[in-house]
């Protein structure tokens, strides 16, 4: 198997005066090219640290993460994230906060003009050219969203990374938005790893999932291959038995073996 | 002659009410002819709104008048009435543009003499005030070693700084360009410093994924998350620096509004000095709106969402 992105022997520590709190050990996960795989877990349990550590938000206090074989341990465009709560800069259009990215970006190796269409490209990806005059805070939450994958993708990263991308959004919207997501991930190809506490979500969109412990010190707690066939439609798995199957393991993991205990 | 003064600004009042109801009365009427209904309808309202916001202050101000009028008519009394007040300044009020020399000018020129002060100090305190706010906002050691400073500093009466900058400048216009700005700088570093420290994490993270470089993060990130606070800043900035102008051109003499205020104490004429404060609290109105204006316009996409 050949690894695109590794996550090599992880460890986190956070030290707030003499308090230190482990909150990732030893975590281990290889990705291949064209991969979709999502991470699972409680609140609390240090999943979004490890996305975080992945961007190069956050540094790790041990191992490293390898993306093609080369250490990454400052935020860049090959790992392009979409954010939870969409963090598009409301001063900015909806084109101006996909432009921001893609003027970095392609500075040096795209025309005005090219630019200019590729961020018209990506805005149609997600539906969402006809908004491309409006502020953020003209359009729902679900665009706001989409046009926050727009920018992602039009950094063309390496790995696209998403933070619990459909967390804040309404039932329906998030599965508008799931499917727009599998879409896109079968059109482009891309390797993506993505946060969730969303079971069914996680069966839907991955190829792997990654159930964490509870933390501290969580741990990557078992990996579950999905063997469902692409393109996957929401309405045929509901009644498919690999799918019920899987669901079911994440289900155990999560609430049997995993209980979260809430600290009273 | 001086009760007809008064008479006539009292039907001035009067005017636009009676203009503002009299088409609201006419509403209905307006609405049978359904061509021209829309547009009659917009006005109506218009109107409607424009009196809602204007004739209640009027209607204080005529009362106001007419006590002032009423308390100050009595002979012996220290303060003249407005009717006199009017009737001693009308030069002044319809010829604002004389200009005999020296400092025997029209009110036009004193009081465009305060606004370049006002204007070059501000300035001046609106770029150094956005930049040391930025890095006390940004710079964690930056705060530490400048902030307990500013705190001690922006307690100093304005005027304290005039004999101290009068030595150092030897010159009154610097003095008091720099008593202008020393006066409206802290209130624009403390707040820029609050915006920068107030923008989210998101942003910044932003930020760090498309990998901005300082400047464009400062002038992409920084400055327009910050907008609101720093226009706050700006704001009380603005009112402060024209408090301290007229204090510090009583003392340093030559044209200016301040001036003009002491100059007439200093030959009796109290009609004058209420006119120019009349003029004073106007101009102070109306950089405030105008810097509120600017801010809405700047900051038209940062509310939050």
């Amino acid at each position: 198997m050949q690894a695109y992105l590794k996550l090599d022997h992880i460890d986190k520590t956070f030290t707030r005066g003499n308090a230190t709190t482990e909150v990732l050990k030893d975590i281990n996960l290889t990705i291949e090219k064209g991969e979709y795989v999502s991470i699972i877990g409680h609140s609390g349990c240090g999943k979004s640290t490890l996305l975080n550590i992945v961007a190069g938000l956050t540094d790790t206090t041990q191992g490293c993460v390898l993306l093609e074989n080369r250490e990454v341990n400052s935020p860049g465009p090959d790992r392009a994230v979409v954010f939870q709560n969409h963090s598009l800069l409301p001063w900015l259009t909806v084109y101006e906060n996909v432009r921001l990215g893609v003027d970095k970006v392609f500075a040096s190796t795209k025309t005005r003009a090219e630019r200019d269409a590729w961020v018209m490209h990506n805005l149609n990806l997600v539906q969402m050219a006809h908004a491309k005059d409006k502020r953020p805070s003209e359009i729902s939450g679900g665009m706001k969203q989409r046009v926050g994958i727009a920018r992602a993708l039009a950094m063309e990263p390496k790995v696209l990374l998403l933070d619990e991308p459909f967390g804040a959004l309404d039932a329906l919207t998030r599965a508008h938005l799931q499917d727009s997501v599998m879409a896109l991930h079968q059109k482009l190809g891309n390797t993506i790893l993505m946060i969730t506490h969303d079971v069914d979500e996680a069966v839907l969109l991955s190829d792997r999932i990654v159930m964490m412990t509870n933390g501290p010190s969580a741990r990557i707690g078992e990996v579950l291959e999905v063997p469902l066939a692409r393109p996957r439609k929401r309405l045929e798995l509901a009644t498919n038995p690999g799918y019920l199957k899987c669901r079911q393991r994440v289900l155990e993991f999560l609430y049997e073996r995993h209980r979260f205990v809430e600290a009273a | 002659m001086s009760m007809p003064a008064i008479k006539a600004e009292a039907t001035a009042v009067a005017i636009p009410t009676a203009s503002s109801t009299s088409p609201s009365t006419a509403a209905p009427v307006v609405t049978m002819t359904p061509k021209q209904a829309p547009r009659a309808e917009k006005y109506v309202k218009m109107a409607r709104e424009t009196a809602v916001r204007v004739v209640p202050p009027l209607v204080v101000l005529a009362l106001l008048m007419l006590f002032w009028e009423l308390v100050c008519r009595r002979t012996g009394s220290t303060l003249p009435p407005p009717s006199r007040v009017f009737k001693e300044t009308k030069e002044l009020i319809f010829d604002p543009f004389f200009d005999r020399g020296g400092i025997d000018k029209g009110l036009f020129w004193h009081l465009s003499a305060s606004l370049q002060r006002v204007a070059f100090g501000y300035s001046i305190a609106a770029i150094v005030g956005i930049g040391l706010g930025t890095l006390v906002g940004q710079s964690v050691w930056a705060m530490r070693g400048l902030d307990p400073l500013f705190q001690v500093l922006r307690t100093i009466p304005p005027l304290a700084w005039l004999p101290l900058s009068l030595a150092a400048f030897r010159d009154g216009q610097p003095s008091a360009i720099f008593v202008i700005f020393i006066t409206s700088v802290w209130p624009i570093i403390i707040n820029t410093a609050v915006g920068i420290r107030n923008i989210p994490q998101d942003y910044r993270n932003v930020a760090a994924v498309v990998q901005l470089n300082p400047l464009e993060f400062f002038s992409k990130i920084m400055i327009p998350a910050a907008a609101p606070y720093i226009f706050t800043g700006l704001r009380i900035g603005i009112g402060l620096s024209w408090l301290a102008i007229v204090a510090a051109e009583m003392l340093i003499g030559g044209v200016g509004i301040g001036f003009f205020i002491w100059d007439a104490w200093n030959s009796s004429h109290i009609s004058e000095i209420i006119l120019a404060l009349f003029y004073v609290g106007i101009i102070g109105f109306v950089l405030d709106r105008l810097i509120a204006g600017l801010a809405k316009i700047v900051t038209r996409g940062t509310a939050l969402n």
